[in-house]
């Protein structure tokens, strides 16, 4: 199901684009044309995650759906950062629900539609952690449930970034948040909570869901393309960082979502019909140090004494990803 | 104006809002110096070149090197590519084969007739070139294009110089030298062979020349004294292979001792196996380490059966007896004798001892300043004579035949820039590209391909060609490998990554520019930018 990668070419299809690819090797990104369906002058702190992610996906999906598309957006940085009344930086339809009801105005937008005899217009959902795994869970299952056809997007900076970075059931543990301070013998936010929602989001049976991180274009892109191959529920989960935050430069942004799918921190992979069909293979594997050491989120657990026995736990944590999804490449992938 | 039920004011675009004034850094599109191109001694553009062959336009690739050096299928084969050792590929799997793809254009370009780029408009100007082999040739050409009449001559029958009578046939095949020597005597110079120069003055007045060009190479094999028998047979390396050039190779016999370790010694015992010696053998003073010879002649000339006695020296040479002492090494890597003898049978000795100019020339030109046998230049080749430039292995230099390109170029633009009385521009340099400002995680692996060496059996018997040249298909993929540092390849990352669609895509070939009124500094581009064409620099605040 993976895609396959051009490897003779100098940058292979790891980059955005390449003059040496054939145009359809190339991704939406690469285009002059792209929709951007997020314009220039959003007010998201520099190197935001968010609004990479957000465009990628969107973009992706107005290709495929030749511009027939209609976006549902929870409350949340992407809605605040966007549309400061009365400037908009939304070059498609795009409606804002409440933080807690995205899944069900998208299921409406998609009814409405389809009364109105107008089914080629696709409906896409979106919010950040927040609204997708906490406040908008219930109508996200009940969407699931019902086999609404919108595809959900969830981009996940692990924590209610809009509102001063409070924890979220996506927080991850260990991180400080500013409701998860670094202190006591178990700092930061705790081990063994939270929600893994692509996995529940899987146990609904619905036709497709995956992973994504906005380190990896051709594989987001393609993710999208999947998607709206499908009719019914779908749901992205898009691991997008947030520089402010987390504490890591403006500039590692991509760096530090590729670190998270190198480590087997976020595995990225694909489902159909709650079965896992497809995995992103690790391609430089690093340790989860590496990853955490770039952001100030994870600071406590360094410098001396620092905390070993904590980052090795972490450490578990990801080879349990990587063992449970197959996360290494093995002799015959190459 | 009408307004929807509750609606105030008019909704308008976001971009209204310049976030580039958030900025404290902004990017920057720079283009940086590839480590390639700062370590080609003939100053040749490769990843400039490398960027076309890469398209699979091998003309334009090949229009872009000859820019630089007049000689791509020669430096295909001779060069011992100190790019290749500086690439930066080297730290992700292997260095580009660059010499192999040189090779390939060259060849190529020979095939299909390409002509060199026509001469300059006529300036009036004559200069005498003295010496056609790498240095004189390569000046001869760059002087032709910037419009100079040139006059070249050389004592020997044909051109090429040592390129010619130093390396062997099996190294470089003559029609390869003949087909780019005749490409750049097509461009009108004027030629005088078999022509010795014996007072370089009257010479200049002679052709009415504005300007010289001394390039008459090191041709005298160096000589030590080796007590030796009447009937012992001892050469050296230069007029040995001169010989074999010329078709007329001494009779060696079939044991022959090479004494020296550089890449004249590898050239003799390889060329002296070719011609029938069973036992070719290296003396060498010091170790494999510490030999001055090219790690790849010394690979292939073991591979031949050419063998090697470390660290001895040559004492005496007697009646088929080879008197050698054995040497040690002193911490400081220098050898030292230590009074302890071998004996080694052979029926002749070829010294290989290095090799020093001839510069009787100059006697009358009293102006030019000679020290440690070798001419004194300074910027651009001038000798303290003004008007007389000098270059290639008369010299000072690593005297390889690329860095002899390097200097006829360079004083092909010294004495253009003397003979219109202008001080030389000294072309800006730009900060390198070294490794650490490469982002190397969007280059795919793609291991090198080699190019394929004749079969040992054959090549030891014959004069052919060893390493033969690469399939079209194995020069783009080999092309294609180079990761184009320090100078952007349009890969669309910057475009791509910015949150803020600050980058606008100019084009095929046009490249990109920022715009800054939303540009919000926050480096992403930079960073992910897989070359290091970006630069991220402060804010004027
Ligand atoms: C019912 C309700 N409760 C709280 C809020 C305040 N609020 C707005 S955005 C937000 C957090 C959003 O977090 P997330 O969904 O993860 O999006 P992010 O800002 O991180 O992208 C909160 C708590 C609200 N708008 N509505
Ligand atoms: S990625 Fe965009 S916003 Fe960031 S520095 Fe580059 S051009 Fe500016
Ligand atoms: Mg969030």
């Amino acid at each position: 199901m993976s895609e396959t990668r051009v490897h003779f070419y100098q940058v292979g299809s790891f980059a955005v684009g390449n003059r040496l690819l054939s145009a359809d090797e190339r991704t939406v990104q690469s285009d002059r044309r792209r929709t951007n369906s997020i314009d220039s002058g959003h007010r998201a702190c520099q190197g935001c995650g968010e609004a990479l992610g957000a465009r990628y996906a969107l973009d992706a999906a107005m290709r495929v759906t030749s511009g027939q598309l209609v976006a549902v957006n929870a409350t949340g940085c992407l809605e605040v950062f966007s549309t400061p009344f009365p400037e908009t930086s939304w070059q498609i339809p795009w409606l804002h629900s409440l933080f807690g009801n995205a899944p069900a105005v998208a299921t409406g937008v998609a009814a409405a539609l389809r009364v109105k005899g107008r089914d080629q217009v696709r409906v896409v959902g979106q919010a950040g952690d927040g609204g997708t795994v906490d406040i908008g869970f219930g109508t996200l299952s009940g969407m699931f449930e019902r086999n609404d056809d919108v595809l959900f997007v969830c981009y996940d900076n692990e924590g209610y970034m809009n509102t001063g970075v409070q924890r979220s059931a996506a927080t991850p543990p260990t991180a400080r948040t500013a409701t998860t301070d670094a202190v006591g013998p178990e700092p930061g936010n705790a081990f063994g909570q939270g929600k893994d929602v692509p996995r529940i989001a899987m146990a609904h049976g619905i036709p497709y869901v995956a992973t994504a991180t906005v380190a990896d274009l051709h594989d987001l892109e393609r993710k999208v393309e999947r998607a709206m191959s499908f009719h019914g529920a779908r749901y992205l989960h898009v691991f997008v960082p947030c520089p402010l935050g987390w504490g890591a430069a403006s500039s590692e942004t991509i760096h530090v979502a590729r670190l998270a799918k190198e480590t087997g921190i976020f595995p990225v992979y694909e489902a159909e019909y709650g079965e896992v069909t497809g995995v992103t293979k690790i391609r430089r594997q690093a340790p989860v140090t590496e990853y955490l050491r770039l952001q100030r989120r994870y600071a406590h657990l360094f410098g001396h004494p620092g905390r070993p026995d904590v980052v090795a736990r972490l450490q578990a944590m990801a080879d349990a990803n990587i063992a449970r999804y197959g996360l290494l490449a093995t002799e015959e992938d190459e | 104006m009408d307004r929807p039920f509750a609606i105030t004011l008019d909704v308008g675009t976001s971009r209204a809002n310049h976030t580039g004034s958030w900025r404290i850094e902004r990017p920057v599109y720079v283009d940086r110096l590839p480590p390639c191109n700062d370590a080609c001694p003939a100053g040749e553009n490769i990843q400039g070149w490398l960027y076309h062959a890469e398209s699979g336009d091998y003309e334009a690739a090949w229009r872009t090197l000859v820019q630089e050096n007049p000689l791509p299928a020669v430096m295909g084969r001779v060069c011992f590519h100190p790019c290749e050792t500086a690439c930066n590929r080297v730290q992700v799997d292997e260095a580009v084969g660059i010499n192999a793809v040189e090779r390939f254009l060259g060849d190529t370009a020979i095939e299909r007739g390409w002509s060199l780029p026509a001469p300059g408009p006529d300036t009036g100007h004559t200069v005498l070139v003295v010496g056609a082999g790498p240095a004189g040739l390569s000046a001869a050409y760059h002087l032709r294009r910037l419009g100079h009449a040139v006059r070249l001559v050389d004592s020997s029958p044909r051109l090429g110089g040592m390129l010619r009578y130093g390396i062997p046939a099996y190294r470089l095949p003559r029609t390869v030298l003949d087909a780019e020597i005749d490409r750049i005597v097509a461009l009108g110079v004027q030629v005088a062979t078999e022509h010795p120069v014996l007072d370089i003055e009257a010479e200049q007045r002679a052709w009415g020349a504005d300007a010289v060009f001394l390039a008459v190479g090191a041709q005298l094999g160096k000589r030590v004294h080796i007590p030796a028998g009447d009937s012992t047979k001892v050469v050296d390396a230069v007029s040995f292979l001169h010989q074999v050039a010329d078709d007329d190779p001494p009779l060696l016999g079939r044991r022959v001792v090479v004494y020296g370790g550089g890449d004249t010694a590898m050239d003799a015992a390889r060329t002296a196996r070719r011609l029938g010696a069973t036992d070719a053998v290296i003396v060498y003073r010091r170790n494999r380490d510490k030999m001055p010879a090219h790690p790849e002649e010394v690979e292939q000339a073991l591979g031949e059966g050419v063998t090697v006695r470390w660290l001895s020296t040559v004492e005496r040479f007697e009646g088929g007896r080879l008197v050698l002492e054995r040497m040690r090494l002193t911490p400081d890597g220098l050898p030292e004798p230590t009074g302890e003898y071998d004996e080694l049978d052979a029926d002749a000795l070829v010294l290989a001892l290095g090799q020093d100019t001839d510069l009787s020339l100059l006697e009358g030109a009293g102006a030019v300043t000679v020290s440690n046998g070798v001419v004194e230049v300074g910027h651009q080749m001038m000798t303290t004579q003004p008007g007389i430039f000098a270059g290639g292995d008369v010299a000072p230099s690593e005297r390889t035949a690329t860095v002899a390109v390097g200097h006829g170029k360079h004083a092909a633009r010294g004495i253009d820039a003397y003979l219109r009385a202008e001080t030389p521009a000294r072309p800006e340099r730009h900060a390198l590209a070294s490794f650490d400002r490469l982002n190397t995680w969007y280059y795919a692996d793609a291991p090198r391909t080699r190019r394929p060496e004749l079969e040992l059996v054959r090549r030891q018997t014959n004069f052919e060609e060893v390493v033969r040249g690469l399939t079209e298909d194995n020069a783009l993929f080999e092309a294609r490998r180079c990761l184009s540092c320090g100078n952007c390849f349009e890969c669309d990352n910057c475009f791509g990554v910015c949150p803020d669609n600050a980058v606008i895509k100019l084009g095929p070939g046009e490249r990109y520019a920022f715009n800054y009124d939303f540009c919000k500094g926050c480096g992403i581009c930079a960073r992910e930018c897989p070359c290091g064409a970006i630069e991220m620099v402060p804010e004027r605040i």
